[in-house]
């Protein structure tokens, strides 16, 4: 078979075998076909205008606003007598405007140079790209959820009250947890969330001066020590072992009196489940401290296994990532917080309750009555309906048996890909089952004068967004790809394929097809490092002509 | 399942190529006790048909804003979003991309954020703004940790004009990290005596304008007499319209500026998601919280943006970061930016004035109605009824007759004594004729 240059694929000097190793040779000769058809160089045509057809260069709003246009008609007021005390702004704001078709091609425009799912495969580890169904957007955009206010009464929001509620009863149903607490707004304030409720109970057992000791093994996302700093709490690392897992040994070591929980991403970011996670707990428990649990990963076991079962006493579920609600370029998330028994009382408001046959809504700390010691408040209002909305949208198209079959879906994806790449590819802690993202490191690309963020950018001339880089921590130059249920077989034969000739181009010399890459993209190789030095985070007006001249 | 691209017949071949039989044997390293066989106790998948019926029949059982005379406010505003605004958003190369770590491939995320960070710095009057938080209660709450940081003090003072949310966000978040808050008592004139509490000892003040109660409040002197005594200020606001009339934070003297984006480009939501804007000075950048886009060049020479100062953040920095926000309001930004560059400053002072306009005759129309007085002294589009009964009573009654009145200062401060204060706002999708209806149906009540 030939690879895309047309060369003999297998390196013979390596040994190595056929790149498509029996994988979709099918799907990757047609696309090598592709490539083939397309002669001649671009380079040797430049364009006047700078575009190169469907790539059309959009300068920024401020260089093609002005300031007296508006894309919106709206009628002057009649006169009237101001109430503003005086506070009238007097000068300009500095805000142009477009009419309504430039601004739709300003931003038609933009759009066209970004990567999404709905482009192609996103292998982003330990993010969770899945297919986002539109579905959920229509549903989201039902006038009785999208136009309601967080203030209106409550009489007159009973049916959103009950789509809060029904997604409570999914999140803990799934997770075998006592409550959920809905209003964090993305993961990292969902971690906040679960933390701040430990820090109570703590403080309720009279224990908040002498617990107050985080434990956080070094392959944790960055947000769970940065969290547990936020609120006072001293960061023990765990260090990772050359098994990718965390043992029960390790943390038991580092339990005491001064220790206040152990933040536990499970499956972990090396793409593992952890095997010990019920003697973690126990060990955790009998110390007297609590199990927070990083619940990114959780895709991979939905419907499969219950957190609540492995004795988690918190943990995080990120909507935007399990449940599918879009990234949006960044968000909005939506990071509800399930709880144990032990952890319910402390939910912070507000919360959905049912009372005489309605849905109440608790919004103060001493109206929850009972048992419950709300923590406080974690943000204005009743958290990301829009997401709730589209989160629940998914689970009920899904059902009990779409879920699991999707994580089993997860699971058998990554392990696809890790058994299409592990000869070539090199696998940190062996070639053994991963859940539903695959982790390499960089041992493989040894002597090549290839590092791991070239590799991403060659990806990229390939068509495919990177993988996670550079994350874990524990491995070097870490590649975490995790492909979701929403690829096909046809999709995934390809992407191994084409891992595979990077894989050979890179152990074969083919240097400067990864240093220089991406040659495709809408932008090459760009300067992070000079952004850093001296940061341009606005526009500001070019130097007026008269001046420059005196 | 319409969702999963895979067959059984993929699924077999896939297992062997991996050499396993079953997928559970992927699944070996969870108890095996603890491995479920069988789906959980919940429905079996459902067609499209089927969930939007569900969902339908939920969302028919509130009453929509726009179905009504509406006037609630309170730090969520009802106004016309461009048709334009929610096509774009929907873009699938924006509603289905992630945070822009490859920045080659992401130049419409990063361009659309640079172009945010300009117009939310031009409206406050601040030097560098971020890529937005969450929202601005969260931001707030941010404000005040950043505040901390820059001063080396750990004691904030909030206005009793504050959002009394936003003061709840603050207070927990204190709480739990052993900081002082002061909170003022509810300040419904806004003339409280704040520049007293400001002293050698004292963070930051947080003090917000136009107020919880609509007052527009003089930022100056509190800002004057903040920088004698190294304090910040932190000015918050709620509705970001009132900037296309009023002065900005900035050219009053605020040092960290966190204010609400919802009411250009995004729905009400029932709550969220929103978009924080936050703005501070160029002095204070690097211990500033959250994601920010710069322009750098690519290896050609060309203009280009990317995420930088990362090495405030948590994934650099981990338990030294400047605040553990990862995921934040990037297509709320997108849609707020959509929405101010069809507005353009033209647009958005007019849609301003326009606000401002049916909130003045809001105030005179209503203020006529027996039993009924209006507070406020000053005000952008809401503003505080006292009325003759208690308000939660009376906004329950006007919901059974059609119309949305707005927020009894009860629900946000119980107990304070304020039963019969009411807040009302108006925007410009209030008519002649919702008034009216808002007016007669008042009168009918009280």
């Amino acid at each position: 078979m030939l690879n895309r240059q047309g060369r003999p694929s297998a390196p013979q000097a390596h040994g190595v075998s056929d790149p498509a190793a029996g994988m979709g040779d099918q799907a990757a000769r047609l696309q090598g076909d592709a490539n083939r058809a397309t002669g001649s160089n671009p380079e040797a045509h430049p364009t006047f205008t700078g575009n190169k057809a469907l790539a059309q260069i959009e300068p920024l709003l401020f260089e093609i606003g002005r300031y007296d246009t508006t894309g919106v008609d709206l009628d002057e007021p009649e006169d009237f007598e101001p109430r503003l005390g005086g506070l009238e702004r007097k000068e300009a704001i500095g805000l142009p405007g477009l009419s309504e078709p430039e601004t739709m091609r300003h931003y038609v425009r933009l759009s066209q140079q970004n990567y999404g799912i709905d482009t192609g495969l996103f292998p982003l580890g330990s993010c969770t790209m899945k297919h986002n169904a539109r579905l959920n957007e229509r549903m989201a955009r039902l006038p009785g959820f999208s136009d309601v206010h967080p203030l209106q009464p409550v009489s007159t929001v009973q049916g959103a009250l009950e789509l809060m509620n029904e997604l409570g009863r999914y999140l803990v149903t799934l997770t075998n947890m006592t409550a959920v607490a809905l209003s964090p707004k993305a993961g990292a304030h969902g971690e906040l969330c679960g933390m701040m409720a430990i820090k109570a109970a703590i403080e309720a057992k009279g224990e908040g001066k002498t617990r107050n000791v985080v434990l956080v093994p070094d392959s944790a996302h960055g947000t769970n020590p940065a969290t547990a700093a936020l609120i006072g709490f001293k960061v023990k690392p765990v260090p990772a072992r050359e098994d990718g897992w965390v043992h029960v040994e390790d943390v038991k070591e580092r339990l005491g009196p001064d220790v206040a929980a152990i933040m536990l991403t499970n499956p972990n970011t090396c793409g593992l489940f952890e095997p010990q996670v019920v003697e973690i707990a126990k060990a955790i428990h009998d110390a007297g401290a609590y199990f927070y649990c990083d619940g990114a990963n959780f895709n991979a076991i939905v419907g499969k296994a219950k957190p609540g079962d492995l004795g988690v006493d918190a943990m995080h579920i990120n909507l935007h990532k399990t449940f599918s609600t879009p990234h949006g370029g960044g968000g909005p998330g939506s990071g509800p917080v399930v709880l144990s028994e032990r952890l319910a009382p402390f939910a912070p408001v507000p919360f959905v309750r049912m009372k005489d046959g309605s849905f109440e809504l608790v919004e103060q700390n001493d109206e929850a009555g009972g048992t419950a010691a709300p923590f406080g408040r974690m943000t204005a209002f009743h958290g990301q309906m829009g997401m709730y909305v589209r989160a629940l949208s998914y689970m009920l198209s899904h059902g009990s048996d779409g879920m699991k079959q999707a994580s089993e879906d997860a699971v058998l994806n990554a392990n696809y890909i890790r058994a299409g790449l592990a000869d070539l590819m090199s696998l940190p802690f062996g070639n053994k089952p991963c859940m539903h993202e695959v982790l390499f490191d960089d041992a493989w690309l040894k002597d090549t004068g290839v590092t791991t963020l070239d590799v991403a950018k060659a990806m990229i001339d390939e068509g495919y967004h990177p993988m996670t880089m550079y994350f874990p921590l524990v491995v070097h130059g870490a590649m975490l790809i995790e492909p979701t249920e929403s690829e096909s077989k046809t999709s995934l034969d390809l992407f191994v394929a084409m891992l595979r000739d990077l894989a050979m181009a890179a152990k074969n010399g083919e240097k400067e097809r990864f240093t220089g890459a991406p040659y495709h993209a809408p932008r090459r190789r760009l300067d992070e490092t000079r952004a850093a030095r001296s940061p341009v985070l606005k526009w500001s007006p070019p130097a007026p002509v008269a001046e420059a001249a005196e | 399942m319409r969702y999963l691209p895979l067959s059984d017949t993929d699924r077999s071949e896939m297992l062997a190529r991996i050499g396993v039989n079953h997928v559970d044997e992927l699944f070996a390293d969870v108890p095996k006790n603890l491995l479920l066989r069988e789906p959980v106790d919940l429905p079996r998948r459902k067609g499209e048909l089927e969930v939007e019926r569900i969902l339908s029949r939920m969302s028919a059982k509130n009453i929509s804003a726009s179905s009504v005379p509406f006037f609630v406010g309170a730090g969520a505003y009802k106004h016309h979003v461009p048709a334009t605004v929610d096509h774009l958003i929907q873009r699938s190369e924006f509603l289905t991309s992630y945070t822009p770590y490859q920045p080659e491939i992401a130049q419409g995320t990063l361009q659309y954020l640079f172009e945010f960070q300009t117009q939310v710095a031009a409206l406050t009057g601040m030097e560098v703004a971020n890529a937005s938080m969450y929202d601005s209660s969260t931001g707030t709450g941010e404000a005040v940790l950043m505040a901390h940081r820059v001063t080396k003090r750990r004691k904030a003072v909030l206005s009793g004009g504050l959002h009394p949310h936003y003061a709840d966000v603050v207070r927990t978040l204190s709480e739990m990290s052993s900081d002082d808050v002061v909170t003022m008592a509810p300040d419904v004139g806004g003339t409280e005596d704040i520049l007293s509490r400001i002293d050698d000892s004292v963070s930051c003040v947080v003090v917000q304008s136009p107020d919880v109660f609509g007052n527009v409040r003089d930022l100056k002197p509190i800002a004057d007499k903040a920088h004698q005594h190294g304090v910040l200020l932190i000015a918050v606001f709620t509705e970001v319209v009132s900037l296309g009339l009023l002065k900005s934070p900035g050219s009053m003297g605020a040092d960290i500026v966190v204010g609400e984006g919802q009411s250009i480009g995004n729905a009400l939501n029932f709550g969220g998601p929103y978009v924080g804007l936050f703005a501070t000075q160029s002095k204070f950048l690097r211990q500033m919280p959250g994601r920010l886009c710069g322009e750098t060049v690519d290896a050609d020479g060309s203009r280009g943006f990317v995420l930088t100062l990362s090495t405030r953040e948590q994934h650099i920095r981990r338990d030294k970061a400047t605040s553990n926000i990862c995921t934040n309001s990037g297509l709320c930004s997108l849609a707020f930016t959509i929405h101010m560059t069809l507005l353009g400053e033209a647009g958005l002072s007019r849609l301003a004035r326009i606000n401002h306009a049916n909130a003045v005759k809001l105030a005179d129309q209503l203020a006529a109605v027996k039993g009924v007085e209006v507070l406020n002294k000053t005000f952008f589009n809401e503003f505080t009824l006292k009325l003759a009964k208690p308000a939660a009573e009376v906004v329950e009654r006007l919901a059974e007759k059609g119309v949305l009145a707005g927020v009894p200062v009860s629900r946000l401060l119980p107990g304070a004594g304020l039963d019969n204060l009411l807040l009302v706002a108006s925007t410009e999708v209030n008519t002649d004729d919702d008034r009216a209806a808002f007016a007669a149906a008042l009168k009918e009540v009280l």
